[in-house]
């Protein structure tokens, strides 16, 4: 079975999807992304998803309840990378994505997840960290 | 209008679906499709696979490429599942309505993600659902 490797880059992780996910490769991802958040005591996670061709149901809520987890253990995510013809199609299927931060690519991934770690560290906690 | 090609494939288990996805995506690659017209038809199979595999007990789809006497092409997924059939097709479309525990977008994003959607279900027979996109 395929895995999906997750790279530390400072106080960051930074996880590329570049498979088509089965439903338990995607749960495995979720319980190996959050171990390891709490192993490397990250602050945030930059999830590339530029290589999927399709979002369906499962996997929007997949990217929701990975925004919700990292958030419960002191972490930001942020979703980067949407194809075009995903974003139409996640519109279309009436995919909300509840909570989950978005960016065109990368870069503006990085910038975003850096303002929100120094956010919360000027504030602190969970409770500040919510819309 | 004529079937210009046909294949069917049974839908047991979650790599099922993903076999699905990659065969209905090379198809309509081949055929042509846009890259949005292969996204939303991908995404509709996806659904629609997991609900015959989650709420039909697992079934099987029927691919098939379409041809118009007008030189039209569409692609055509036929899922069939043998589960507890819908009771009320119309709440069943309605979104946020699931009897899972899934965000119950399936049947209506299908919809609205394809041209042509039709369901035949009755409770205890089973359900068959058929989708187009056309070129």
């Amino acid at each position: 079975m395929n895995t999906i490797p997750i790279l530390k880059l400072g106080e960051y992780l930074l996880v590329s999807i570049q498979v088509d996910m089965h439903d338990r490769l995607a749960l495995q991802l979720q319980d190996e992304l959050t171990s390891m958040l709490v192993k490397t005591k990250s602050r945030g996670v930059l999830l590339d998803i530029s290589f999927l061709e399709m979002v369906d149901s499962f996997m929007g809520r997949m990217l929701s309840n990975i925004a919700a987890m990292t958030r419960l253990l002191g972490a930001e995510t942020v979703v980067v990378g949407i194809q075009p013809a995903v974003a139409i199609t996640i519109v279309e299927l009436g995919l909300t994505l509840p909570n989950v931060r978005t960016a065109l690519n990368v870069d503006a991934g990085m910038e975003i997840l850096r303002r929100l770690v120094d956010f919360s560290d000027q504030k602190g906690g969970y409770e500040c960290q919510q819309e | 209008m004529s079937v210009s090609k046909s294949d069917a494939a049974t839908i047991q288990n979650t790599e099922d679906i993903v076999r699905l996805r990659q065969r209905v995506r090379d198809l309509m690659k081949n055929e042509g499709f846009s890259l949005v017209d292969q996204t939303k038809m991908v995404t509709a199979a996806s659904e629609l696979a997991r609900n015959a595999l989650v709420y039909g007990g697992g079934g099987a789809v029927l691919v098939e490429v379409l041809k118009e006497d007008n030189g039209r092409t569409g692609l055509r997924l036929i899922f069939e599942d043998h589960g507890p059939g819908i009771a009320d097709i119309d709440q069943a479309l309605t979104d946020g309505f699931t009897t899972g525990n899934g965000l119950g977008l399936g049947l209506g994003g299908s919809k609205r993600l394809t041209n042509e959607f039709l369901i035949d279900s009755s409770p205890g027979a089973g359900t068959r659902i058929t989708v187009t996109r056309w070129m």
